[in-house]
């Protein structure tokens, strides 16, 4: 990223709580979604609560654009209340004596008051301002907390894993309303999570954190597609993602077409978006057949023209490989039996049709 | 239906409990507030010299009141000389008596509630940009509210009903410093009084009774007030 340094957040540096060590170097662009991901105890939240500067760094600094937020060496430590970062909580931590009106306005500075009325239509929680947050539903708090930490006029946005303990529906209605805020707000988002479902959603970039450490950082769709990474990503090997454009809907069979980048068509049962609009697509990795040449016509609706770029046997079932594939500037991943793989005589290089048997749009 | 020694030994009692609260408030919050958010050297043994006043004498309190406000005290000699305030044998130095022994139970009764502050509340307020006047004064001190009522109310009982070390400091002044007890212990002292100690007797009880019934109805609003939060 070249302008990470300029208006992102950077971050070098060493705690240690007990017998755990966090060790981490990480540079975030000053825009788009990025997600930290690891599995519980990989060192995500004692990463959030140093940005925040509720904590302080054993050595090493954080820095965000030009501005020196702790540095171990001199002792600086700018404290939190200073930092105008907004951070939302993994429980909501609303204030319990205020109602929903007076949690949103306690951090707006004076003069904020302009976007107020469009962030709470934005997150639909106009009916609930007069109310006291013990009355709220889970999903509510949250958006009422995501809201109050974005009226503070935040130059970065915290998430830690906000969408914890909230039951199916909950989430994915919550998961919504982030993914429609992200790409509507213009700061930049650091956002904790261990669910691989809601990367998928709304992450732009993924840094992906192991018992303490930056085990890698990267555009999203292009960390998903790196195989050496698939314990790592735990769930994740499940996807991979396309981005295509709507390019219109087809109401007489309820269906949607899209066009990828490199501009090979995909149909996709109708969503509800407009043409014009860019959207997510994920592609589980076992719903992908490759086949050498033109197949028989088969009921699927999408064949991808794609060039395997590599393949890699799975470290964790011996009878399955994961096959990278490369469409224009797109990635994918399919796993095939090994079998398959040598039955075919498939190899690095090779072009293919990828046979697309379930492809659906990310949440949100 | 009171007498108008009565009256003045009643408001005597008020004026000097309420400014002993008063007085005590702050800094009792303050320490309260110490104890309960921060860990230093040496918290054990304050811990141990506030609670002094519960387990000495009260007339021991009061001796040494007089040795250090007294005119030749170290801290009186100076009150005296610079402000022109003489506290022993006055309704001012009545109050100082029922403040210090007031001040342990107000202390504990603050602290207790201020524990029961969620801190992550006040991390939460932090984030959003408040320095740490206005988390107290926005978060943690309304979410202590109740502590405090229950806190002020206990000390206001405490300074009405002090005896060993307001007689010891203030003295027994009729109309000064004879507050409901040392007036009760003056009518018992002297024969044929029988009839009005137990006038100030009843009238003692009544505003014990009365003080509770308030604290009750106090805390009962707040918890009602919580309820309605509740839903």
């Amino acid at each position: 990223m070249p302008n990470a340094n300029h208006d992102g957040l950077h971050l070098d540096i060493r705690k240690r709580q007990g017998a755990f060590l966090t060790e981490a170097a990480l540079s975030t662009p000053g825009r788009g979604v990025t997600a930290l991901f690891g599995p519980s105890g990989s060192g995500k939240t004692t990463l959030l609560r140093l940005i925040a500067g509720l904590d302080r760094p054993d050595a090493g600094v954080v820095r965000l654009g030009d501005e020196t937020l702790s540095d171990a060496r001199t002792g600086r430590h700018v404290p939190p209340h200073r930092r105008r970062l907004g951070v939302v909580f993994q429980e909501a931590r609303l204030f319990p004596h205020y109602r929903v009106r007076g949690n949103l306005t306690y951090g707006m500075p004076a003069g904020g008051a302009a976007n107020f009325d469009d962030l709470v239509a934005l997150l639909g929680i106009g009916k609930l301002l007069e109310r006291f947050p013990a009355t709220l539903s889970g999903g509510e708090a949250r958006r009422v907390a995501i809201g109050r930490a974005l009226l503070s006029q935040p130059r970065l946005l915290l998430m830690d894993e906000p969408l914890t303990g909230l039951d199916g529906a909950r989430k994915q209605e919550l998961l919504h309303y982030i993914a429609r805020l992200t790409r509507r707000i213009d700061i930049p988002v650091i956002y904790v999570s261990h669910d691989p479902e809601e990367l998928v959603s709304i992450a732009d970039r993924l840094v992906l954190l192991d018992q303490g450490r930056v085990l890698t950082a990267g555009p999203l769709d292009e960390v998903l597609t790196r195989l050496e990474f698939s314990d790592a990503l735990g769930g994740f090997d499940a996807v991979s993602l396309l981005t295509a454009r709507l390019e219109a809907h087809d109401t007489a069979y309820g269906l949607t077409r899209l066009r990828l980048a490199d501009g090979q068509p995909l149909v996709v049962p109708a969503i509800d978006r407009r043409p014009g609009d860019s959207v997510r697509l994920r592609v589980p990795v076992r719903d992908i057949t490759l086949a050498l040449g033109t197949p028989a016509p088969t009921s699927d609706l999408n064949r991808l023209e794609v060039v395997i770029e590599r393949i890699a046997r799975s470290t964790t079932d011996a009878a399955t490989v994961d096959v990278g594939l490369r469409l224009g500037e797109a990635r994918l991943r399919a796993r095939l039996t090994r079998h398959a793989c040598h039955a075919l005589g498939l190899r690095e290089g090779m072009a293919a049709i990828a046979v697309v048997r379930n492809i659906t749009p990310a949440a949100g | 239906m009171l007498s108008a020694a009565e009256w003045q030994t009643i408001a005597i009692s008020l004026k000097v409990a309420g400014t002993a609260v008063a007085g005590i408030l702050p800094p009792g919050v303050a320490v309260a507030w110490l104890m309960a958010r921060h860990d230093f050297r040496g918290k054990a043994l304050l811990d141990g010299v506030l609670h002094l006043p519960l387990v000495l004498p009260p007339v021991v309190v009061g001796y040494l009141l007089l040795l250090a406000l007294g005119r030749q005290g170290w801290l009186g000699h100076w009150l005296d000389r610079l402000f022109g305030i003489t506290l022993p044998f006055t309704w001012q130095g009545a109050a100082v008596a029922g403040g210090v022994m007031a001040f342990p139970l107000l202390v504990r009764a603050v602290r207790l509630s201020l524990e029961a502050v969620d801190v992550k509340l006040e991390a939460a307020a932090s984030t959003l940009g408040a320095g740490r006047w206005r988390v107290f004064f926005t978060i943690t001190l309304p979410l202590a509210f109740p502590g405090l009522v229950t806190g002020s109310l206990l000390a206001f009982a405490r300074a009405l009903s002090e005896f060993g070390a307001t007689i010891t400091f203030a003295a027994n002044i009729p109309g000064q410093t004879r507050t409901l007890p040392l007036a009760l212990y003056t009518l018992i002292q002297t024969p044929g009084r029988e009839a009005a100690a137990a006038r100030l007797c009843a009238l003692s009880i009544a505003i014990a009774m009365l003080s509770l019934l308030v604290s009750e109805w106090l805390a009962r609003r707040a918890r009602h007030r919580l309820q309605e939060r509740d839903g």
